[in-house]
This record gives C-alpha cells, sequence and structure tokens, in this order.
C-alpha cells in the first residue's frame, strides 16, 4: 500500500475542533491514523489536534527497541505484544524508519513481522516516517505517542530499523531501551554502531538457542562490567523470540526498571530534561525554517552571505528578524 | 523492485508480506492511513482474493481507498475486476515507470 507524500496542506480538515475529534474517535483505528498523518505531515492543526486528544489521557509506558539488522528485533516486537495482551495491555507499536533523503518515500518493512496481531483491536501498529519535520524525528514520535494515549493505549513499543539515527532519537524518547543482539553475526557487539550499546537500560540476547549464544553472552557481560557510572547495571536477558521463550522475564525488566526509575530522584530528572529537549528542538526547527524563509526573501542578505562566503556573519541579523507570529508561522 | 520504484517516486510503501488474509490488509491500510493498496499477485487466486478485499473495504468503510493489482491473468479477468471497482490493473511486463506514473497522476506526490 501506498500513501502520497504531498508537500504542504494536503490536510482533510482546517483546524483542530471537539467535533473534528470526536469523528475521529468513531472512527477507531483510522482515526488515529488519520491524526498521526496530520503529525506526520506537519499540519498547522496537528499540535491543537493532539492536544484535544491526548487531554486526560495518563502518559503510556514507553519501551524503545533497537538492534542491527538480523537481531530478531521485529519478531520479538512481535513477541513482546503478545506477552503484554496476555496481561491485559492495549499496546501500540510504533516502527521507525527513516525516510530516503533523495525522495521523501520510505520503505517500511517493520510491518510483516507484526502483522500477526493486525486483527486484535487491542493493538495498533503504526510505521512513522522521518519527513524532515519540524525538529526532526522525536517531535513526531512524541505527538503520536501522545495520540495513540488518547486512543487508550497505555503502552507503547518503539522500534527502530537501526539506519540513521533512530535509535540515539527513540532512547532519548523511550523511557526504558533495549538494545537486542543476537549471535552469528561474527563478534557481536563490535558491529553495533558507536554509541548505540550505551544507550541499553537492557541488554536482549536473542535467538538465544543459536550456537555463539554462549560467547556472545560472555561478552556483553564484560561489556556491562566496563560501563563506568551507572545507579544501577542494565541487567542481560535472554530470549528466543520465534518460541516466546525468555520474553516474559524481559518484560519483567523492563517493570523493573520501570520501578527503579520511579523510585530514584533521576526520574524527575530525566523526565524533565525529556521536555526540556523537545521544546528546545522545536524552536530550533521553527528557527531553521524561518531563517530559511527570510534568506529566500532577502536578497542584499544572501548576496552578502554568498560574497562573504560567513554565515557566522549574518548570524546576528537573522537571529533579530525571527519573530513569533503563531503556530502558522511553523510552516 | 515494484515497492523501491514507489519509493523513489516519492511515496511511502508499506509491505504486509505474503499470505496476508484480506481482513489483515484493510487493517493495515486503515491503522496506516494509507490512500493506496497494490496487490500483487502470482497464484491465479485474484478472482476470490481481490473482490474478498473489496468486500473488505466496504465493510469498513473505507472504499475511498484506491486498489490496483499486479500479476497474470486473463483479460477478461482484468474487466471484471475493474467492473467490481479495482481501479487498474499492470499485466506483467509493464515497465515500472507506467506504474509510478499512474499513481503520481492520481495523487500528484511532491518530487
Amino acid at each position: 500500500m501506498a500513501k502520497p507524500l504531498a508537500a504542504g496542506a494536503e490536510s482533510p480538515w482546517v483546524s483542530a475542533t471537539p467535533e473534528l475529534v470526536a469523528r475521529l474517535r468513531s472512527e477507531g483505528a483510522r482515526g488515529l491514523a488519520r491524526a498521526i498523518s496530520a503529525v506526520e505531515r506537519g499540519d498547522a492543526s496537528a499540535p491543537e489536534l493532539v492536544r484535544l486528544i491526548s487531554a486526560e489521557a495518563p502518559s503510556p509506558a514507553v519501551v524503545g527497541l533497537t538492534g542491527a539488522p538480523g537481531s530478531g528485533k521485529s519478531s520479538l516486537a512481535g513477541a513482546v505484544v503478545a506477552e503484554l495482551r496476555g496481561r491485559g495491555h492495549r499496546v501500540a507499536v510504533l516502527a521507525v524508519d527513516p525516510s530516503s533523503p533523495f525522495s521523501g518515500g520510505a520503505l517500511l518493512g517493520d510491518r510483516i513481522r507484526l502483522q500477526r496481531h493486525a486483527q486484535d483491536e487491542g493493538v495498533y501498529i503504526r510505521s512513522l516516517a522521518a519527513r524532515g519535520h519540524l525538529g526532526g524525528l522525536s517531535p513526531v514520535i512524541r505527538d503520536a505517542i501522545r495520540l495513540v494515549a488518547g486512543f487508550g493505549f497505555g503502552t507503547v513499543i518503539l522500534e527502530t530499523v537501526g539506519v540513521g539515527q533512530s535509535e540515539l532519537e527513540v532512547a532519548s524518547v523511550a523511557e526504558t531501551t533495549i538494545v537486542v543482539l543476537a549471535p552469528g553475526f561474527g563478534d557481536g557487539i563490535q558491529l553495533m554502531k558507536a554509541g548505540v550499546m550505551e544507550i541499553a537500560d537492557i541488554y536482549c540476547l536473542n535467538k538465544a538457542d543459536l550456537s555463539g549464544a554462549d560467547q556472545l553472552r560472555g561478552d556483553l557481560r564484560g561489556f556491562i562490567a566496563s560501563l563506568h557510572k551507572r545507579p544501577w547495571p542494565p541487567p542481560l536477558v535472554a530470549t528466543v523470540a520465534t518460541t516466546g521463550q525468555g520474553v516474559g522475564d524481559l518484560w519483567e525488566a523492563v517493570e523493573r526498571h520501570r520501578a527503579q526509575l520511579a523510585d530514584f530522584p533521576e526520574a524527575e530528572g530525566r523526565r524533565s530534561k525529556r521536555l526540556c529537549d523537545e521544546a528546545a528542538e522545536l524552536v530550533a526547527g521553527w528557527a531553521r525554517l524561518q531563517a530559511g524563509r527570510i534568506l529566500r526573501e532577502d536578497s542584499s542578505l544572501r548576496q552578502e552571505l554568498e560574497a562573504d562566503n560567513d554565515p557566522q556573519a549574518v548570524l546576528a541579523r537573522l537571529a533579530e528578524r525571527l519573530r513569533w507570529t503563531g503556530p502558522g508561522g511553523t510552516r | 523492485m515494484v515497492a523501491r520504484s514507489l519509493r523513489d517516486a516519492g511515496f511511502e510503501v508499506i509491505y504486509t508480506g505474503l499470505r496476508q488474509t484480506p481482513a489483515m490488509v484493510v487493517e493495515a491500510a486503515l491503522q496506516e492511513d494509507a490512500g493506496v493498496i497494490g496487490l500483487s499477485l502470482h497464484s491465479g487466486a485474484h478472482m476470490t482474493l481481490i473482490p474478498a478485499l473489496l468486500q473488505e473495504l466496504r465493510r469498513r468503510d473505507a472504499e475511498d481507498i484506491v486498489v490496483f493489482a499486479g500479476g497474470i491473468m486473463p483479460a477478461a479477468d482484468v474487466a471484471e475486476l475493474k467492473a467490481l471497482g479495482v481501479a487498474e490493473v499492470f499485466t506483467p511486463g509493464t515497465p515500472l515507470a507506467a506504474i509510478t506514473e499512474w499513481l503520481r497522476s492520481r495523487f500528484g506526490p511532491r518530487g
């Protein structure tokens, strides 16, 4: 199936109203999907729509799932969903894939492995593409989380394909991040991209039934021991996603981590930092768009920039001209 | 391969994979807010699967989603499927550019 990525305003509605929200809610999963599309497109009505839909919805538990291609991460996501459904959770899976930087299209293949849950009303699965949205990928993810919460989903799994910067962004949005590795790819840990291993709150050794699993477990234990300045060491959980083995333990580890977050003052610090980061990202994205517009419209400024080859020299003048005129100014 | 061409033409493409029931395909389309469903069928089951899919779209109040198909089938079947509501059928050998151009003309994506 395909979604056309039309530029600019393709919004099917003009503004966000309680009537629109009621209509979207009556459409069930499709209404939720339409609201998320509005966020992806950067519609002017999107922020208000998110606010209306998510008002009074409790914050969901957000778990990030990241790992190299071949780690069985998507199968694991499916197994975690099954585990959570068994516990009575309503679960949303947001699968994050980078867009092609050249055309704006995306191949969102994660959905294949999660399809067994397609008919369960308590599961919502959505692919999110980063489309150069204001502020980057994270604001889209955060608003999508608020929207699914507003539609009654209490647990969100954020999954990445493992390309580009999506892992770090997922880790900054998720409360608990699981990094998945699997044996059989030579030196497992070395294959992980720089910085990804360090973001884990939990390490998951998937395909634990394959040969090489013990070796990888030993390598992981050594790696964990080498990490310093942690209030608590990240646990290592072994799973076989295709049989469900260990998946219950994995979720228990998530719940222990969440309990630890709640008990330590660091939890409030993390939440505060997340919110501050998000606010700063929004401002940065807005400023970028405004600066681009100013430069396009002011030929003398552009000529000066081209003559001096020095963006720093025009910084002050550009910054002075930035002016907030309301959410419409973000497009 | 078709998916890659579509992506290069600026569409978002979501694979649902093989052996999906019509109900599963429609549910995925709804959750993803897809505007188009493209079916690639090689099993000869198109005269049962495609009408079932169209019916499921009606049942879910989602007839606005456009359906096109590709695969080996006799001309009579193509005609019947179009009469049932399939927007276009691409037989094997159709250049990929023709498919992306058709989609572009209907939906006008950026780029």
